[in-house]
């Protein structure tokens, strides 16, 4: 780290403070646009009733002054109470469901990992061989399932067939395979081939064959030699998928009834609770722009070579 | 191996072709509707009458599956012809242009790429009603954004050839250039990248649908069938397994087809 790169990274974060506060202004400003308030039931409430609870949120002032309180709020770190969920406040809700999805994210990022990378380092050893063909056929099926359709077949398979898991829920460790595979799955497959593609490329240089002349084993040259050299492409792609993972846990949240923050997020949408909207569009985007930011940074730090942009 | 290749093009095109088809002109020769409901009926399993069965209102499922196709593909194909549309142009201005224009631009698209669009998708569906002329341009203007780095990249290699010099020395005004001799240089490869980009279009609407934001019963498209049938799973299962077949064979068959594609002009290069 000399002083040019933290030069970088302090102007990149900056950069991310700045797309963060455009990001959550033009939300609360699309949000406020449209007809539609969080009071409004299907059973008709009394007007007084409506403007008392609007003046208790603070929705009665202009929209001006109740941007510039939301934004001071913010900079408190402080996103306001909840509409929809009376006596609580956007930090608890948030701060209750983000684990269970940060948590599922993982056990999925985690699955993809020790499953695609394996499989992808095999079949470039053996490109051309039988089990090569049969596990990338596997893979390119594997991405293009996408993850509602995975998820009840695994369900009707493990849970209504076989009776291995749960069907839905997120208590017991038994309950947390089934989602964990279904958002997975899919990204194991795509890094399976990404893996395949960049190892191929790695094997048919001329290092490897020198390796092999010094009389190396081959497990040392193809997971030591080649896998290290081919690393940064995965890595690049890793940021991407973990974005990925993150929409993808809306839909598997949804199947398996998991009680994370993307349920919420939606349901937030659709209840036009603006506060928690807010919220969990800030702490989604937060760690997409992170995430981004720490993969290239990591690239950096193992292939110093790569250029600034 | 040239016979393999052009298997490997002509399976998936045919396999699309005919679900088009179907999906298209299949309708006009069903006698059921797919808003037709049948309450005495009620669920029922596949039978000579309703090939692929009826969901819990009696509706016949193969009619809605053709119906549904027939918005789904027809959202996924314009949503696909927008993105490349604006893609192409962002791409060739940049890539034309030199020095701050084209930094700015990329700058922009970097930035931009880091967005979590989805989170824009939802919002957007939800505040503004669930219009599909919107979702279609939702889904159009995020997905350009690759379609416009692989212009650029493509132009920047063709705008130093020959033939491109001798169209500028001659006086040729910059936009003739561009859409003259530049624009039929880059169509194939960007045909290539349109097929690879479909599916994920595809599966961004469908996404939006299985989460109840995009197509509205008694409407359906694949994403909301899937969802519908993934409810009743136990059931009545063949509400999920007959979207969810047509669903997944036709992203396999696109992504297959964009693979091949690709592998085609890169040994067209060669």
């Amino acid at each position: 780290m000399n002083f040019s790169s933290i030069k970088v990274l302090l102007k990149r974060i900056l950069e991310a403070i700045l797309v963060l506060f455009l990001i959550i202004s033009l939300v609360f400003f699309m949000i406020r646009s449209v007809p539609g308030g969080p009071f409004d039931t299907e059973k008709e409430a009394a007007p007084e009733v409506i403007l008392a609870l609007e003046a208790q949120y603070g929705l009665d002032k202009s929209l001006w002054r109740q941007y510039f309180s939301f934004v001071k709020n913010l900079i408190q770190g402080d996103l306001g109470p909840s509409f929809k969920y009376a006596g609580w406040s956007v930090n608890e809700l948030i701060f209750q469901k983000l684990p269970v999805s940060i948590e599922l994210g993982f056990w999925a990022l985690l699955i993809a990992i020790c499953l695609g990378i394996p499989l992808g380092i095999s079949s470039a050893i053996k490109s051309g061989h039988i089990s090569d063909y049969f596990f990338i056929s596997m893979a390119l099926i594997g991405i293009c399932i996408p993850s509602f359709v995975i998820g009840p077949l695994l369900q009707i398979a493990f849970s209504i067939h076989f009776g291995w898991f749960p069907l839905i829920g997120w208590d017991h460790y038994s309950q947390k395979i089934l989602p964990s595979f279904t958002l997975g799955l899919g990204y194991a497959a795509v890094i399976a081939r990404l893996t395949r593609t960049v190892m191929i490329e790695e094997i048919q240089k001329n290092y490897p064959r020198t390796a092999r002349a010094k009389g190396l084993t081959e497990f040392r040259i193809n997971m030591i030699h080649c896998f290290k050299n081919g690393l940064p492409p995965i890595i690049a792609y890793l940021a991407p998928a973990i974005s990925g993972l993150i929409s993808g846990s809306f839909v598997v949240e949804t199947i398996f009834h998991v009680p994370g923050l993307g349920r919420f997020f939606v349901n937030a949408a659709i209840n036009r609770d603006y506060t928690m909207i807010l919220g969990t569009t800030l702490i989604y985007s937060c760690m997409i722009i992170g995430l981004n930011l720490f993969a290239d940074g990591i690239q950096k730090i193992i292939n110093p070579m790569q250029q600034d942009r | 191996m040239q016979k393999m290749s052009n298997l490997r093009i002509k399976i998936p095109l045919y396999y699309l072709i005919l679900i088009g088809l179907l999906c298209f002109l299949g309708p006009f020769l069903l006698s059921y509707n797919y808003e037709e409901q049948n309450l005495v009926l009620g669920a029922s399993a596949p039978s000579p009458d309703h090939l692929m069965g009826t969901d819990p209102l009696g509706r016949d499922l193969l009619a809605r599956t053709l119906y549904g196709g027939r918005i789904t593909l027809l959202i996924s194909f314009s949503a696909t012809v927008l993105a490349v549309f604006i893609g192409v142009i962002y791409g060739m201005v940049s890539g034309f242009q030199d020095g701050i224009v084209d930094r700015l631009m990329m700058r922009f698209v970097d930035m931009v790429y880091a967005l979590p669009f989805i989170l824009f998708v939802i919002l957007f569906m939800v505040t503004f009603g669930q219009n599909l002329f919107l979702l279609f341009l939702c889904i159009g203007a995020v997905e350009w954004m690759t379609i416009a780095r692989i212009t650029r990249s493509q132009v920047r290699v063709l705008k130093y050839k020959a033939f491109i010099e001798v169209a500028r020395c001659l006086g040729q005004k910059p936009f003739l250039i561009l859409s003259k001799h530049l624009l039929p240089n880059l169509i194939g490869i960007i045909l290539v990248y349109a097929t690879l980009m479909a599916p994920s279009i595809m599966l961004l609407e469908s996404f939006i649908s299985f989460l109840g934001l995009g197509v509205k019963a008694p409407m359906s498209s694949w994403g909301l069938l899937i969802k519908e049938g993934s409810e009743t799973l136990e059931i009545f299962p063949w509400l999920f397994f007959f979207p969810a077949f047509f669903f997944s064979t036709t992203l396999l068959a696109l992504n297959f087809l964009g693979d091949a594609l690709r592998d085609q002009t890169e040994v067209l290069k060669k």
